[in-house]
């Protein structure tokens, strides 16, 4: 992706041909597997969402952002107020608008701050809306917690897909885009991005909030999986740590990267959190040291970086 | 009406006596080494542990075991940064990058600490009475566990500023605080400085966890909060300021305690309020540089 520009020629469009088969070979997977892999099929999905949307805007600029679990628990309480009255679609726009405008209204403000100023207000942002979505639901609505209308696993399977392949065209568009390259200088540096002339803030500004629509998506579908939710549920730090763990692991400088890494902890979650939390825990906490300590550019830049001379020279946020 | 400010205020100045020793530790951490240490408050649950085992088991008198855990933890501090962070450091040659990458490699420690605590200790609360009397002051009545841990703060707070300010380290540590790379210049063992304060940071967790499990009871999932309000105070005196974190935590355990007098649930949410707005308007701390 050295060249900018929307052409495709043929050796880029095999791999984009490769994912598209991928995508809809998992489509037809309820008709064959069992309703456990669908609902397994489901948290891959949309953990590789959440790393998707985690990595479209913290990967090219830099900004560790640790709000995800506030994007999606917003989508979250969508489900749970409208969850009765709304098609699952719907809410999953409504879960996706609710997002943004708070990453937009709390990004214009935020933005401006650098560095871990910034990570520490996005981690501040997730347990400050917990205490007050809590403080609001106890005191005026005289509950702790809400139920949330169930839709079934299959249609929670599909929406979550859908959403997923929108993302990752949205991811790659970007990428490619204007936009995009601008994120990419920023990353390397701001204050000259700002001289050559890029309205640094307008763009991060689009890109947080556009990473935040698919947050609050992700997190109106997966309500409604939970029969029951709170604030605690719905605002739990861990949803931050995971996509930006996954991300890491599996490289944001690769448009799959983030994905790839999903399907691993998404795999190790399910064998190790029923019967070993703890160690499930310390494990992935090993891994999250080991991976930044030894993997820079995670996984998929491992992979990289024998057999790609010929293909790619210079993978976008790199370079 | 009087007597009621006198409660607010004293409970808000022992809270706010741990509150500065912890964000002394954490400020010591970013400071010198760049590291905004999130596992910060795993230290504190590691120091209220050792202190409950050692007090629960072989009836060790709590205020030993200030002695006792010290040389560890400040151990342990000090091996994770010769050999995580030192890695890092040489690793990452970008300072922003660095800092971002050891804040994500302090989370991994969080998440390692605090399930090895739980495996071994489980997540019921635990807590052991000590000192549990009552002291009238003032008209007044308080524990005196609660004077003694107010007292002993402010004494390990004054204790460690003379250091600072005095000593030869100290002054090498403020030095490399100013600038790593001029203060390496100038002879000073950079990597040794680094690894000592954090060290030292991870120290004053452990003694602020020392006092806590005196007069709170405590569980393994503590750290946490501990963390956010040592975040909160340090970005309020400013990143690496030590001053401020003393200042701040004074301030923040005042205001904690008059809002907690109001309506305890939302005390959380007014440290998020006041740091929010802070960041917004000051975004380098009431003393920061």
């Amino acid at each position: 992706m050295g060249n900018p520009g929307l052409r495709l020629d043929m050796k880029k469009s095999v791999p984009f041909a490769i994912v598209a088969a991928a995508l809809a070979a998992v489509a037809f997977l309820p008709r064959f597997a069992s309703a456990y892999s669908v609902v397994f099929c489901s948290s891959v999905i949309m953990y590789a969402a959440l790393s998707l949307s985690y990595a479209m805007f913290s990967g090219p600029t830099g900004y560790v952002s640790l709000a995800t679990a506030a994007f999606f628990g917003v989508g979250i309480y969508t489900s749970a107020f409208f969850g009765k009255s709304l098609p699952l679609p719907a809410l999953m726009i409504a879960g996706g608008v609710f997002s943004s405008v708070i990453a937009f209204a709390v990004g214009a403000i935020t933005l401006r701050l650098r560095g871990v100023y910034f990570t520490i207000f996005t981690f501040g942002l997730v347990e400050l809306l917990k205490h007050f979505v809590l403080w609001t639901e106890t005191t005026f609505a005289g509950t702790r917690g809400r139920t949330v209308a169930s839709f079934g696993s299959v249609t929670v399977f599909y929406c979550m897909l859908a959403l997923l392949t929108a993302l990752l065209l949205a991811a790659f568009l970007l990428r490619r885009s204007r936009v995009g390259k601008a994120l990419s200088a920023i990353g390397e540096s701001e204050d000259a991005a700002a001289h050559i002339g890029i309205n640094t803030t307008a763009v991060k500004l689009l890109a947080f909030s556009l990473s935040s629509f698919a947050m609050g998506a992700a997190g109106a579908v997966m309500a409604t999986r939970w029969a029951y939710i709170d604030p605690g549920i719905a605002f739990n730090s861990l949803m931050s740590f995971m996509p930006a763990l996954m991300a890491i692991f599996g490289g944001t400088d690769r448009l799959l990267g983030p994905v790839a890494g999903a399907i691993v902890f998404a795999a190790l979650e399910e064998q190790l959190i029923t019967r070993f939390p703890s160690l499930y825990m310390i494990i992935f906490g090993a891994i999250m040291i080991a991976a930044i300590l030894f993997m820079p550019s995670g996984v998929t830049g491992l992979i990289r970086r024998r057999p790609a001379k010929r293909k790619e020279d210079v993978p976008v946020g790199d370079s | 009406m009087l007597l009621t400010v006198l409660n607010v205020v004293v409970g808000g100045l022992i809270m706010g006596g741990i509150y500065a020793l912890i964000s002394m530790g954490l400020s010591m951490q970013y400071g010198v080494a760049r590291i905004l240490n999130v596992s910060h408050g795993e230290f504190i649950m590691l120091g209220a542990f050792f202190t409950w085992a050692l007090h629960t088991a072989a009836g060790i008198n709590p205020l030993l075991c200030v002695a006792i855990c010290a040389p560890p933890i400040f151990l342990l501090g000090f091996a994770l940064h010769r050999t995580i962070y030192k890695r890092l450091r040489d690793v990452t040659r970008v300072s922003g990058l660095f800092e971002g990458n050891a804040m994500l490699v302090s989370f991994g420690l969080m998440f390692v600490i605090k399930n090895i605590a739980l495996m071994r200790w489980g997540s019921s609360p635990k807590g052991y009475s000590f000192m549990a009397y009552s002291v009238e002051f003032g008209g007044a009545v308080f524990s005196a566990n609660r004077l003694l841990v107010l007292a002993f703060a402010v004494c390990v707070s004054a204790a460690f500023y003379v250091f600072l300010n005095r000593s030869r380290l100290g002054k090498a540590i403020r030095a490399a605080s100013q600038d790593a790379q001029a203060a390496a210049l100038f002879g000073i063992k950079i990597n040794r400085v680094m690894a000592i304060c954090f060290g030292i940071g991870a120290l004053l967790a452990g003694i602020a966890g020392v006092l806590l499990s005196m007069i709170y009871q405590i569980n393994t999932a503590m750290g946490m909060n501990y963390t956010i309000i040592a975040i909160i105070v340090v970005v309020l005196g400013g990143l690496g300021s030590i001053p401020g974190s003393l200042i701040g935590g004074f301030a923040l355990g005042l205001i904690g305690s008059v809002v907690a007098y109001i309506e305890p649930s939302l005390q959380l949410v007014a440290y998020y309020v006041i740091i929010m707005a802070l960041l917004l308007v000051r975004p380098k701390g009431i003393l920061g540089r």
